[in-house]
């Protein structure tokens, strides 16, 4: 390890920009709702009443320090309105992301598999929806699902159901929602796991005589094990913090942790309540992108 | 590949686009729906369109976004810039890592999370909120991805040329903007594609960043969709759609000029 380089002051100005922008708009802010979180809700009716000022002297910064509280904490563990917000945030979107993985690894296959000239208008195609708003590819599932939306009346126009099935507003809607809309997500890494490998060792193994799904088994999927692991991160960990999903396609069952958090906010006014539920739902999204990194490191290592 | 094999391969490639793509084109189809209801269809018609241009309040907003995300996406390219010539070039300086943190750190945070952390350093510092707090949430939420573009595209090219336009007189940001800069410029032309829609598209952010006078068009879309789904939502949801497939095509014919150059 090479000692710290000392940059030039041309060096330090290019740096220093972006550095003020991200000190002032991201690292304090995330610092403030910290602060925030440890204090008490009956401070917080709105506007905000900041607890510390700077001309405070320090004995009434430390009579301040006092009435930190750790209850907007103590609340995420013991209201079960919190508790059970996490959970069915995490429940949800562990089952979205396992059916985007089932639903994006054939779809990627099929693309790695088509001939080399395809192949970039292929990306392009699947890749294209990422560009198109969000909130609009979420709305358009509301025309489906709707008890009088397009999927339930071609169902009974066929006459394959009487009455209209309940989709809309159910748990199962918002897993709808996620697989569509994180679909490229997960698909794009695969894709570039399964089109990265050497064709080679497929045949090789297939002339020992394996068959096709061995093949698959034993060479194509453990060889794209890092596209899936990217995937469904980047399924995961948005999912669980999504907001717009459950709040238009989902029904009261599937109160996700966004959403209380907004709720929170706008609903209730409750500052501090919010901030603790945001600092939280951080700590809880380290665990998985901290894994990523180790399983990173340690496919590094095995490679080396 | 046998032919079994083949027609599985397309019949999976017809089923993904299908899913990916159906919804998209029913919506865009029922924007041209006479009949109000979702369910029945009462013939062609362009009316909605129509409505949508004596609809002020959605105009208003649309212009709003746009010129938010124009904003926003120009200062995102600049920062995402300058943020990855420092991280692509400036080798292991001090606080290298806690920079490429903080940089990448929005990309996995939830937007409800920023958007409350901004909001709460707004309300802090006493700032009035309205179109320049929209534009600063924009920013913050897109540099990281403009970062991470423009690093990757630094990063694919040779420092060496660089150096020799250096060697040859030119001062270090002569050099970088004669030698690299045309270098990456389809890249900056993407991030800031990316940066323009990510903006044109929030919603979270700006309902936190943002005051009365400055409603955005997702915002405005977001009250209505929540009262149901109207036809003139549609016909609007139809217009950014195409909007973005037509810049979309541009930048795709623009990256293959810049490829035919040998860039």
């Amino acid at each position: 390890m090479s000692a710290p380089r000392k940059l030039s002051l041309g060096q330090r100005l290019t740096l220093a920009i972006p550095y003020l922008w991200i000190a002032a708009f991201f690292l304090a802010p995330m610092l403030l709702i910290a602060k925030i979180s440890l204090s008490h809700s009956v401070l917080a009716r709105p506007p905000y009443a900041p607890r510390f000022l700077p001309s405070d002297t320090l004995a009434q910064l430390w009579a301040k320090a006092q009435t930190l509280t750790l209850d907007n904490y103590r609340a995420l563990v013991t209201d079960s309105l919190y508790f059970d917000a996490y959970l069915t945030s995490l429940w949800i979107a562990a089952v979205a992301t396992l059916i985007t993985l089932v639903v994006a690894y054939p779809f990627a296959l099929a693309m790695a598999r088509s001939p080399q000239r395809w192949r970039p208008f292929l990306i392009g195609l699947a890749a294209a929806p990422f560009w198109t708003s969000f909130l609009i590819r979420v709305y358009a599932w509301i025309a489906l699902l709707k008890d009088e939306g397009l999927i339930n009346n071609a169902l009974q126009a066929l006459g394959l159901i009487d009455a209209p099935l309940q989709m809309f507003a159910t748990t199962g809607a918002v897993i709808v929602g996620i697989v569509y809309s994180y679909l490229p997500f997960m698909l794009l890494p695969i894709y570039a796991a399964l089109d990265g490998q050497d064709p080679s060792l497929r045949e090789a193994a297939a002339d020992l005589g394996a068959s096709p799904m061995q093949v698959f088994l034993r060479v194509t999927l453990p060889l794209s094990r890092e596209g899936v692991i990217a995937g469904a991160l980047l399924v995961f960990i948005p999912a669980v913090g999504e907001f717009v999903i459950p709040d238009l396609l989902g029904g009261s069952d599937s109160l996700m942790i966004g959403r209380t958090l907004w709720n929170d906010f706008f609903a209730n006014h409750d500052w501090p309540a919010a901030s603790a539920v945001a600092i939280a739902l951080v700590s809880i999204l380290l665990v998985p992108l901290l894994l990523w990194e180790r399983a990173r490191l340690t496919d590094e290592e095995g490679r080396q | 590949m046998n032919r079994a094999g083949n027609a599985l391969r397309i019949a999976t490639l017809c089923a993904g686009f299908v899913f990916l793509y159906a919804p998209i084109v029913i919506l865009a189809a029922m924007s041209f729906n006479a009949s109000r209801l979702v369910s029945v269809w009462g013939g062609f018609s362009t009316k909605w369109y129509v409505a949508l241009l004596n609809n002020e309040l959605l105009l208003e907003s649309a212009r709003i976004s746009l010129a938010a995300a124009v904003l926003s996406a120009t200062i995102a390219t600049i920062l995402g810039l300058l943020a990855a010539v420092a991280l692509a070039r400036y080798g292991a300086f001090r606080s290298r890592l806690l920079f490429f943190g903080a940089v990448h750190a929005p990309l996995v945070l939830p937007e409800v999370v920023l958007g409350l952390a901004l909001l709460s350093c707004f309300v802090a510092l006493g700032v009035g909120r309205g179109f320049v707090t929209l534009v600063i949430g924009h920013v913050t939420l897109t540099m990281c991805f403009t970062t991470v573009a423009l690093l990757s595209a630094l990063r694919g090219c040779d420092p060496t040329l660089e150096e020799a336009a250096m060697d040859l007189g030119a001062t270090p940001v002569k050099a970088f903007v004669l030698v690299a800069l045309p270098q990456i410029a389809p890249a900056l032309a993407s991030a800031f594609m990316l940066a323009f829609t990510l903006s044109l598209d929030d919603l979270v952010i700006a309902s936190f960043a943002t005051g009365p006078g400055a409603t955005t068009l997702p915002m405005r879309i977001y009250s209505q969709v929540r009262l149901g789904v109207s036809p003139q939502i549609n016909a609007i949801s139809t217009l950014l759609l195409g909007f973005v497939a037509v810049a979309l095509g541009l930048s795709a014919l623009a990256m293959q000029a810049g490829r035919r150059r040998g860039l």
